[in-house]
């Protein structure tokens, strides 16, 4: 009995080891919530001639909850699970203390597609908020999940929501034969992990696309750092650069046309900008100091950027066209890494104002910093293209480990990783 | 007792082993063209001094990783003493070298591949003034993405801020 025992643990734990590293919906532990979130109920969605693999109800549930700004009713608690307006007794909701209730209903439509007829109630004003239907083929099912969270998010919040977008992140893992460089991306929620790139030489620094269907990133397979390209529909790819020295933080303009990139090909690290048609390069600065990681103003006119000119690193605004540059930051012995909400005035950055490194948003009009994590060797800041949250890297026990905090701090999570390290995540844009 | 009686019993094994060798030995000692043969090799050995001469050199220039500061980019004084020999022999005898950089994890990641690339060029500006042509001398900077120890840690971190001469 003890060896059987010992036997089916052994199983067990050999399928979690190769299951792979995704850190899934699961895993997601809330380290800080909203103080007041508001209640929502997500009666289960009727899934006529069972439809659904999983429960689809509760993909939405953990999505709201995630954001922070809602707690969900607990199922065993409800009363009934109504699918229809007619049999919603607001009474029975009101007395569980839920604000909103979303009800549905799951059919076939077609030999091909699913359906989900789904309507959003406001409890207190006994009104239908809206009704809305989506559909998909079965493979598309989380997607339909993640598109009804996105639907009641943005109804209650006025903020468009995230639950659709995707996330790609680095994976470096010891195996026997050295150390594995991975390049994923997965749902936002972790879910449906895909590998994009394996390599026993490094990878770093993605970027995304702006129409989200590509991605730029350094891969060190030849030896030497290089940027590529690649598709993530068709996995096709194309080495942008091959200079002596750095080939570095690729940053794709908001038109899609062009990378702005780092090249020290003429001695230090300098911005240049690349169009991507005729791979032309048009150099940005000129100095002997080190200038890397830019990001792109929404305008598509002008960059932010990491420079030590001033004998530190610190965040620098560059005009393309006139090549003018500007100091941003003077708090803080360390500014790096921007990444700029899509406001265009709230920069995302590693800060360093003491020993330690943190996560800080940088007002760009007030010039004011606050920082918003408090966990250990913070870096790699990606915020969500609505503004709402960031993705970051920390380090936790040792291991690298993604974490995310809303821009206002209220919020906080860790996504932690079952073995290695996960690094330098990248927020999608918007999908659809 | 089990185990005591196998151990002894080995034991006995081994010495009527040696026995049985050295019972041996004479009969191969008749033949004294062997013997001859054997002492003439032994002699081109000793004779070959060279060979030794090669082994001390290597030791003097084993020193092949030249650790830095925090965010800094300058030589220390036990890399120049180890970096004029490496150029020394590079001068008697070109050969084409690779100067890896790399940077503690602290900081940012391409900011550290920024570094990582200053401090292999400091060490490669050291060798050109020494007569080192540079045409010798790749850099390529790994940033802090390839780590020589993994701790979060002082200890960790110093030993991660060098540069590689391969």
């Amino acid at each position: 009995m003890d060896l059987c025992a010992l036997v089916c643990r052994s199983i067990i734990v050999f399928l979690i080891s190769f299951s792979g590293i995704a850190w899934g919906e699961l895993v997601i532990k809330v380290t800080k919530g909203n103080d007041s979130p508001t209640k929502i109920a997500i009666s289960p969605i009727v899934n006529v001639g069972n439809l659904a693999r999983f429960d689809i109800s509760r993909l939405v549930e953990n999505d709201l909850q995630r954001s922070g700004l809602f707690v969900a009713t607990p199922r065993a608690d409800m009363l009934s699970f109504p699918s229809m307006l007619k049999d919603v007794y607001f009474r029975d909701w009101r007395l569980l203390g839920t604000d909103y209730l979303v009800i549905g209903k799951m059919s076939r439509k077609g030999s091909e597609k699913i359906e989900i007829e789904f309507s959003l109630l406001s409890v207190a004003s006994q009104k239908v908020i809206f009704r809305h239907k989506v559909s998909g083929s079965d493979a598309q099912l989380r997607d339909l999940g993640h598109l009804i969270s996105d639907k009641v998010y943005n109804a209650i919040t006025g903020i468009r929501g995230i639950f659709s977008t995707r996330v790609a992140y680095i994976t470096a893992i010891r195996e026997v034969d050295g150390m594995i460089y991975r390049l994923h991306v997965s749902d936002v929620d972790g879910a449906r992990e895909k590998l994009m790139l394996r390599s026993h030489e490094p990878i770093m620094s993605p970027s995304w696309s702006p129409d989200a269907k590509q991605l730029a990133y350094v891969s060190f397979e030849t030896g030497r750092p290089a940027i590529y390209t690649q598709n993530l529909a068709t996995a096709v790819r194309e080495q942008i650069t091959n200079f002596a020295g750095l080939n570095g933080a690729p940053a794709w303009s908001p038109d899609g046309t062009t990378l702005a990139l780092v090249l020290s090909k003429d001695g230090n690290p300098e911005i240049y900008l690349m169009d991507l048609q005729s791979k032309k390069l048009n150099r940005l600065t000129q100095h002997f100091s080190i200038d890397t990681e830019p990001t792109w103003m929404p305008d598509g006119k002008n960059l932010l950027f990491t420079s030590d000119r001033g004998g530190e690193p610190q965040i620098y605004k560059l005009n393309i066209a006139t090549k003018a540059i500007e100091r941003l930051t003077f708090e803080g012995n360390y500014n790096a890494r921007g990444s700029l909400a899509p406001d265009g005035r709230t920069l995302a950055m590693v800060h360093r104002k003491t020993g330690e490194f943190h996560i800080a948003a940088f007002d760009l009009q007030t010039r004011r910093v606050r920082e918003l994590t408090t966990t250990s060797l913070d870096e790699s800041p990606s915020v969500a293209p609505n503004g709402a949250m960031l993705m970051y890297a920390m380090k936790q026990e040792e291991r690298g480990m993604l974490a995310a905090v809303s821009l206002d701090a209220g919020i906080k999570y860790i996504l932690p990783a079952r073995s290695g390290d996960v690094r330098e995540p990248a927020w999608s844009p918007f999908i659809r | 007792m089990n185990k005591t009686f196998t151990a002894n019993s080995l034991t006995v094994l081994l010495i009527a082993l040696l026995f049985t060798a050295c019972s041996s030995t004479p009969v191969e000692e008749e033949t004294t063209d062997t013997t001859t043969i054997q002492e003439s090799k032994v002699t081109t050995a000793v004779v070959e001094a060279p060979v030794e001469e090669e082994v001390m050199e290597s030791e003097v220039l084993a020193d092949t990783v030249f650790y830095f500061d925090f965010d800094k980019a300058v030589l220390k004084d036990e890399s120049r003493v180890a970096l004029t020999q490496h150029a020394r022999s590079l001068k008697e005898s070109p050969r084409s070298i690779r100067l890896e950089g790399h940077a503690d994890e602290r900081g940012t990641r391409e900011y550290n591949m920024a570094l990582g690339e200053r401090r292999a060029h400091s060490v490669k500006e050291f060798l050109i003034l020494e007569g080192v042509s540079s045409a010798l001398i790749e850099v390529v900077s790994y940033g802090e993405e390839r780590a020589a120890a993994y701790g979060s840690n002082d200890e960790s971190w110093a030993m991660n801020r060098r540069v590689e001469l391969k």
